[in-house]
């Protein structure tokens, strides 16, 4: 499983834990239009840091918080990848 | 006020009487004529005495001699931590310590060794001071707070010459030592009981066994004791007559488990704290308690300010020895519990506690309510809801649970969790639904009896 696939996943999941509707995903869909609120992001980035061991938001350099479905994933791509290589 | 020795021997039958721990069983007709002290009782007499043993036998033999004796007595729980115990020692201006041999160490003036091998003789048991009696708090971290009782104020709920009490074998999961087990000891002292005395190194089942093979009839523990307990095989091996549970909130499944257990008990939770004294117990098998309660007249007052449950009565400490950090009573005479509460439908709920408090995204959650949601599950026997720190909203709640059957875990985990996390979905608001749960085998409860929370 990619990185992306994961995070799409876990969108659904969530949304579906949460009893929301998720937008269809795009990389080019705004965070806010998923139909996730901030709780739903908050369990995302739990269960990410469970799955990936990275949590890229507590990094030391300071975080562009991503704005869109793409920036999210590229983040954590970025995140991960000095793991993926070990 | 009568000194405890007059106030047991006058409930009578001293000879049919004992207190007993695992590896003892004293009887009072035998400490009506000896001393757990080696005799040396009137060394006491004026002294503020630090009682610290590792067991509680000796310490409840120890306590019978001294009240009426000593000036106070500070009963020291044997978990206190090494470091805090000068500033008991300096707090309490003690100047005799009586105890076992790990605590002959304290410098102070006087060591007197208690012990259940009762030393003939008969001691002058004459009433000459109204002893303080100190308890220590049971905080998780820091110095423990000093909080001074008398006899009195200790025993103003005794429910003395009922029939609750004729007869009664005694027994409570907790030390002796601390407010709930103190309540029990004094209950079975006062109301002409005997005593069966727990160990805190003994394992559950056999403390169970053992309160089975005395023939206990009324004992008390906090809903994690009790729920400890359920898992045991060895919970079955006692017919009590009443059960108790205090110093937690007792969560309707506890108390339907423990009505299904023991279906001939009286089931009560009574609120009970060591500042606040016992407030009231509770009969009807419902958590929470009726709204009715506050507004009472009577010699226990009930209020709710800023969400917390406030108490007025004569059961309530003295205060604090020493420079508290805080008071103990509000402008009116009020303790505050720090225990909060809410209405529904005419009945009071113990939510948690206000200090622990879990701030996910700006709204404010009570673990122990998620807890008690989980606790509904037929196959779970406890849980632990914390805070996980999280970067979007300050702090999500996640949850350890503990089923009754580690194989059902095994089986079909994802089947429980979504059935649990489905129970949540279904009671309570979004943000208070775990965004984890982690099966455990065991979940740490302290030496309180309490479960062990930590703060994020």
């Amino acid at each position: 499983m990619s990185i992306r696939s994961d995070i799409a996943a876990l969108f659904t999941e969530v949304a579906r834990e949460q009893r929301k509707t998720l937008a269809p995903l795009s990389d080019g869909l705004g965070l806010l239009d998923t139909g996730l609120d901030s709780l739903c992001f908050a369990i995302i980035v739990a269960r990410l840091e469970d799955r990936l061991g990275v949590d890229p938001f507590s990094a030391e350099d300071e975080v562009q918080f991503p704005v869109t479905v793409g920036d999210f994933i590229t983040l954590y791509e970025q995140a991960a990848a000095p793991v993926a290589r070990t | 006020m009568n000194s405890l020795w007059q106030l047991l021997s006058d409930a009578g039958r001293l000879s049919e009487r004992w207190l007993s721990d695992v590896d003892a069983c004293v009887s009072l007709a035998a400490l009506s004529q000896g001393s757990s002290l080696g005799g040396r009782l009137h060394e006491l007499r004026g002294r503020s005495v630090l009682l610290l043993a590792r067991d509680q036998l000796p310490a409840a033999l120890a306590l019978i001699e001294l009240d009426g004796i000593a000036r106070r007595v500070v009963l020291c729980p044997p978990d206190v931590a090494s470091t805090h115990l000068s500033a008991v020692v300096a707090t309490a201006e003690i100047d005799a310590v009586v105890g076992d041999q790990a605590a002959a160490d304290l410098a102070t003036d006087l060591f007197i060794a208690c012990s259940p091998a009762i030393t003939p003789g008969v001691s002058d048991r004459e009433e000459s001071e109204s002893t303080e009696w100190v308890l220590l708090t049971s905080g998780t971290t820091g110095v423990p707070k000093l909080v001074g009782h008398t006899l009195a104020t200790l025993s103003g709920a005794m429910p003395v010459g009922t029939s609750l009490g004729h007869n009664a074998v005694w027994s409570t999961f907790y030390d002796m030592r601390r407010y709930g087990g103190l309540q029990i000891f004094l209950r079975a002292m006062l109301g002409g009981g005997s005593m069966v005395l727990s160990s805190a190194a003994e394992p559950v089942g056999d403390f169970l066994s053992r309160a089975g093979e005395r023939g206990v009839t009324h004992i008390s523990g906090t809903p994690s004791h009790w729920r400890r307990a359920s898992m045991s095989a060895a919970a079955t091996k006692m017919a009590p007559r009443y059960v108790r549970l205090s110093g937690e909130i007792a969560d309707q499944a506890i108390l339907d488990h423990l009505r299904a257990a023991y279906p001939n008990a009286d089931i009560a939770h009574a609120f009970a704290s060591t500042e606040a004294g016992v407030a009231f117990d509770v009969g009807d098998g419902l958590e929470g308690f009726p709204a009715g309660f506050l507004g009472r007249r009577g010699d226990v007052e009930l209020r709710v300010a800023e969400g917390s449950l406030r108490i007025r009565s004569a059961r309530n400490a003295l205060g604090y020895l020493g420079d508290g950090p805080t008071p103990l009573f509000d402008a009116d005479g009020f303790v505050d519990t720090g225990d909060m509460v809410e209405l529904c439908a005419g009945r009071y709920h113990f939510v948690g506690r206000r200090g622990g408090v879990i701030n996910v995204g700006g709204q404010k959650v009570h673990p122990e309510e998620i807890e008690a949601v989980i606790n509904r599950h037929p196959d779970v026997q406890m849980s632990l809801v914390k805070a996980r720190r999280s970067p979007i909203t300050g702090a999500i709640v996640v949850a350890d649970v503990v089923m009754t059957s580690e194989r059902a875990v095994a089986a079909d985990a994802e089947i429980l969790k979504s059935q649990i996390l489905d129970i949540c979905r279904d009671t309570l608001a979004q943000y208070k639904v775990p965004a984890s749960i982690r099966f455990v085998s065991a979940i740490e409860v302290a030496a309180s009896g309490k479960l062990a929370r930590t703060n994020v």
